[in-house]
């Protein structure tokens, strides 16, 4: 069974995950030594990426360029905007 | 928000330093038709856009034109790299290289450094498409130049590849500027 999904609650969940990969990376950057960083980096990686298969299963495309599947008809150029707040 | 693909959109070679040849190309990173102009032009121009498509077209083509300046910094990052100083002072690059060395920095082919007065978002969709296809209209043409001045074929594979996506992206803001206008001569009617 499938919990229902609200679409800015898997957002908000994406840019947690996304901003903690990329506060990692950067830390990473300099300390590429940090096997911990390095860990938790690719922890948070792999949820990221699951975490945004459902959100574009559910509403669409995040990426473009082929980065992202639209699968039946061309859902990219869908509203809202990122900006459309 | 952004992310970056660690990989260049089409693949760049130089048959070796060239200042002569960077001083022109570095006109498309940083000059008045250039790659950082037409990105932020269009990336700028977006938000104010009438339709979900016409958004569409103007992030993905404003994001391909960051592509393309990466591209032309990688011809003048290779074009530079290793140029001797007198070549450096022949090709009338010295003053580029008092301010700059053989780095990469937004001038045109003059050294003139790129100001946001080059572009324009005027918050009216079809000034603003019009805009866009002159924009593409001057980039090819400018390739076209740098092609007539390049001594080297392997960048002028690349300026033929750079040339090419301007002619696409003309043709994708004609048909974005018919769909932009049905939508507003729709809306005119009540
Ligand atoms: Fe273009």
């Amino acid at each position: 069974m499938r919990t229902p999904i609200n679409r800015e609650e898997l957002l908000l969940r994406i840019q947690a995950l996304e901003f903690a990969a990329l506060d990692l990376n950067l830390y990473l950057n300099t300390h590429p030594g940090d096997a911990r960083a390095l860990a938790d980096f690719n922890q948070i990686s792999a949820a990221l990426a699951q975490t945004r298969k459902a959100y574009e299963q559910a509403f669409g495309p995040l990426m473009n360029y082929g980065h992202s599947l639209s699968c039946g008809r061309w859902a990219w150029i869908d509203e809202p905007w990122p900006w459309e707040v | 928000m952004w992310a970056y693909e660690k990989k260049l959109e089409y693949p760049v070679k130089v048959s070796g330093p060239n200042p002569k040849l960077a001083k022109v190309v570095v006109t498309q990173y940083g000059g008045p038709d250039g790659e950082l102009a037409a990105s932020l032009r269009y990336l700028t121009q977006r938000y104010t856009m009438p339709t979900s498509q016409a958004k569409g077209v103007l992030t993905d083509i404003g994001t391909e034109e960051l592509a393309h300046m990466e591209i032309v910094a990688a011809l003048v990052y290779n074009l530079l790299k290793g140029a001797p100083l007198s070549e450096i002072k022949a090709a009338g690059m010295d003053g580029y290289y008092a301010d700059h060395d053989r780095s990469v920095y937004f001038v045109n082919g003059d050294g003139v450094p790129w100001v946001a007065a080059y572009i324009q978002s005027k918050g009216d969709p079809i000034a603003d498409l019009h805009d866009n296809m002159a924009a593409e209209e001057k980039a090819r043409a400018t390739y076209e130049h740098l092609i007539n001045l390049s001594d080297d074929p392997q960048v002028t594979d690349v300026l033929r590849f750079l040339r090419e996506r301007e002619v696409v992206h003309f043709q994708r803001f004609g048909e974005t500027l018919n769909i932009v206008q049905d939508f507003l001569d729709r809306r005119k009617v009540w």
